[in-house]
């Protein structure tokens, strides 16, 4: 990749943005990730409504999973990355010093795009995130791996054989039982990176169903490649196109009078 | 359209007609032929080899074996004058220095590990990792010269009266510091298999899936949960498979273990200031001296019971990694 300086390819416009007419739960500010020399992320920003699913599209390497990542300060992991900007989350910043990353983590879920399971029973899975949060006695968490698993729509799936090991269930039960164990910390918000990529379609459609459930309680940003999902599911849109955000507003409004040309284009399917 | 088909059709018929006639033999090709039956010799021969050795120590201890039976496993006297053989302390220094070596070596060595692979920044990582793998290249004979010109001394004068003096009141720290012994034997064998157990725990945390870091840190757990509930549960078969390997290696150590053990041992008491003996050390130590007859067949003999010794440390370790991996089949490496 090139460094920033040098990208006339793609000139920054400012995004066309929408703001939400609910209460923003969490505000990226001019949000830059680079590694090395790769600018990943450009002065995106970003408000996420509080309780509703705002989808975050765009096509491979647009940056939209990188926006996701810097939510619960993921790129912390690689050395070479760097992250300005600010992410106001409940008005705190994320980004700022002395951030208790723990906490920020339990209290923004995040889902992986291959479902990660532990080679531990189903049980062990959830209780196992329970425990890591601490506090609760024996029952307690044996009360919470219940609720958590019927939120997420899988415990008539599993209550027989929680003792099993979760490996032996399928990729979509998998997916679930992470977002139950995502759900287990009681998070505020739920950030999930291509939750269906690695699924088939009925298991896709469970775990939309799952999704839509989970929003009249939780905040959800999803990073999804497929248009219809993001139709399907989300109340606010993001377009990302090369690192930058290109328009963001309302769903029913970016799918149907997308203002910026390029917004279109990937709408109407002309790439992507 | 029609061009295409007649070119694929040219295409079918020529290799029709001109295919290619191959030798073979019963069927097969004949590459194919060498190449199964070769690595089936390669394999015959390996066995035969292994039969063969474990036949001839066999044949050759028969004479002790008549003589003392299972006394010679017990029999605490090694007296070629008095032709009275037993290799009871031998078994006992033997088992004593590499379980010794073992406690010590697992833990610093996944300890060291664990630090390597998540919290050493990734620059000294390599550096750091490629010092640990030399220590393991170091010949044996240079870790003994070393146990028995500095280690040894410096036990005798300052490292066994301070353990004697403080830990005095436990049956392992009782005798006359001498400086070499079952102790000093123990600590050089811990350092000679700490690189392996370091290595191959090193190897088999690495293939942790990133993504089981990354779940367990979006749920919120610190990096020493990451390292407790992700890192060592997926790489426990492959550790405990390293550390077989290494026990296997302190059963069967040799010079360095000779060089610092003393290679005396009359009785068998939990003093670990005590001179003692190993099975490799006896065989090191007697066989030059060995006239054939009992004395010889008693060397052998140890050799035999060491072969043994380690085979059911190996099977064991099988069982083991296999009744750990039933549970867990995801990843995980099997040493």
């Amino acid at each position: 990749m090139t460094t920033p300086a040098a990208l006339p390819a793609t000139p920054h416009t400012p995004t066309v943005l929408t703001a939400p007419t609910e209460p923003i739960i969490v505000d990226a500010q001019h949000l830059n990730v680079s590694f090395g020399n790769s600018h990943a992320l450009k002065d995106v920003t970003l408000p996420i409504p509080a309780k509703r699913v705002t989808a975050l599209m765009g096509p491979s390497g647009s940056g939209k999973s990188t926006f996701l990542r810097a939510l619960n300060r993921m790129h912390d992991r690689t050395p070479s990355a760097r992250v300005t900007g600010q992410v106001l989350f409940d008005g705190q910043d994320i980004l700022g010093p002395g951030l208790d990353i723990v906490q920020l983590r339990q209290r923004m879920g995040m889902i992986f795009q291959k479902p990660v399971v532990f080679p531990k029973s189903i049980f062990e899975n959830v209780a196992f995130a329970v425990r890591v949060q601490g506090g609760l006695k024996h029952a307690a968490i044996a009360d919470r791996v219940e609720h958590s698993l019927r939120q997420a729509a899988l415990w008539d799936e599993v209550k027989d054989r929680l003792r099993q090991s979760a490996v032996g269930l399928s990729g979509g039960q998998q997916q679930r039982l992470c977002i139950a164990r995502a759900l287990a910390v009681e998070p505020e918000v739920l950030l999930l990176d291509e939750p269906t990529s690695a699924l088939d379609p009925v298991a896709t459609l469970k775990v939309e169903d799952l999704v839509r459930d989970l929003a009249q309680t939780y905040t959800i940003a999803i990073v999804t490649h497929n248009l219809q999902q993001a139709g399907r599911l989300s109340h606010y849109s993001g377009f990302f196109l090369l690192g930058s955000l290109i328009e963001f507003g309302p769903t029913q409004e970016v799918f149907e009078r997308p203002r910026d040309k390029r917004t279109e284009d990937f709408i109407t399917g002309r790439f992507g | 359209m029609n061009e295409v088909r007649s070119v694929t059709g040219a295409a079918t018929s020529a290799a029709t007609t001109h295919r290619r006639t191959r030798i073979t033999v019963r069927g097969m090709a004949l590459g194919d032929f060498v190449l199964q039956n070769g690595t089936l010799l390669i394999v015959i021969a390996v066995l035969a080899l292994i039969a063969g050795v474990f036949w001839v120590v066999l044949a050759s201890s028969m004479p002790t074996i008549h003589q003392f039976g299972w006394q010679f496993l017990t029999n605490q006297a090694f007296d070629p004058d008095h032709n009275s053989f037993g290799v009871g302390p031998a078994i006992f220094g033997t088992i004593v220095t590499s379980v010794f070596a073992l406690v010590f070596a697992a833990p610093l060595g996944i300890g060291a590990a664990v630090f390597l692979v998540e919290f050493c920044p990734r620059r000294a990582r390599t550096s750091l990792a490629f010092f640990t793998d030399l220590l393991a290249t170091v010949p044996s004979v240079v870790f003994g010269l070393w146990g028995f010109l500095v280690l040894a001394p410096w036990m005798q004068h300052s490292g066994e009266p301070w353990l004697k003096l403080h830990l005095g009141f436990l049956p392992f720290f009782v005798g006359t510091p001498r400086g070499v012994g079952l102790l000093t034997a123990g600590m050089i064998l811990t350092v000679m298999i700490l690189p392996l157990v370091i290595a191959i725990a090193r190897e088999v945390m690495q293939i942790v899936p990133n993504e089981q870091r990354e779940a367990l840190l979006a749920l919120g757990a610190t990096r020493w949960e990451v390292v407790r509930y992700a890192i060592l549960p997926f790489a426990r078969v492959g550790i405990t498979g390293g550390v077989i390997l290494a026990l296997g290696r302190a059963l069967g150590e040799t010079i360095a273990v000779t060089l610092v053990i003393g290679n005396q041992a009359n009785k068998i008491s939990p003093d670990l200031f005590a001179t003692g003996y190993t099975l490799p050390s006896v065989i090191a130590n007697q066989f030059g001296e060995a006239t054939p007859g009992l004395f010889r067949s008693a060397v052998i003999e140890a050799g035999l019971i060491l072969i043994v010794m380690t085979l059911i440390v190996n099977v064991l370790a099988r069982l083991l990694i296999a009744r750990m991996g039933r549970h867990h089949r995801v990843g995980g490496l099997v040493a």
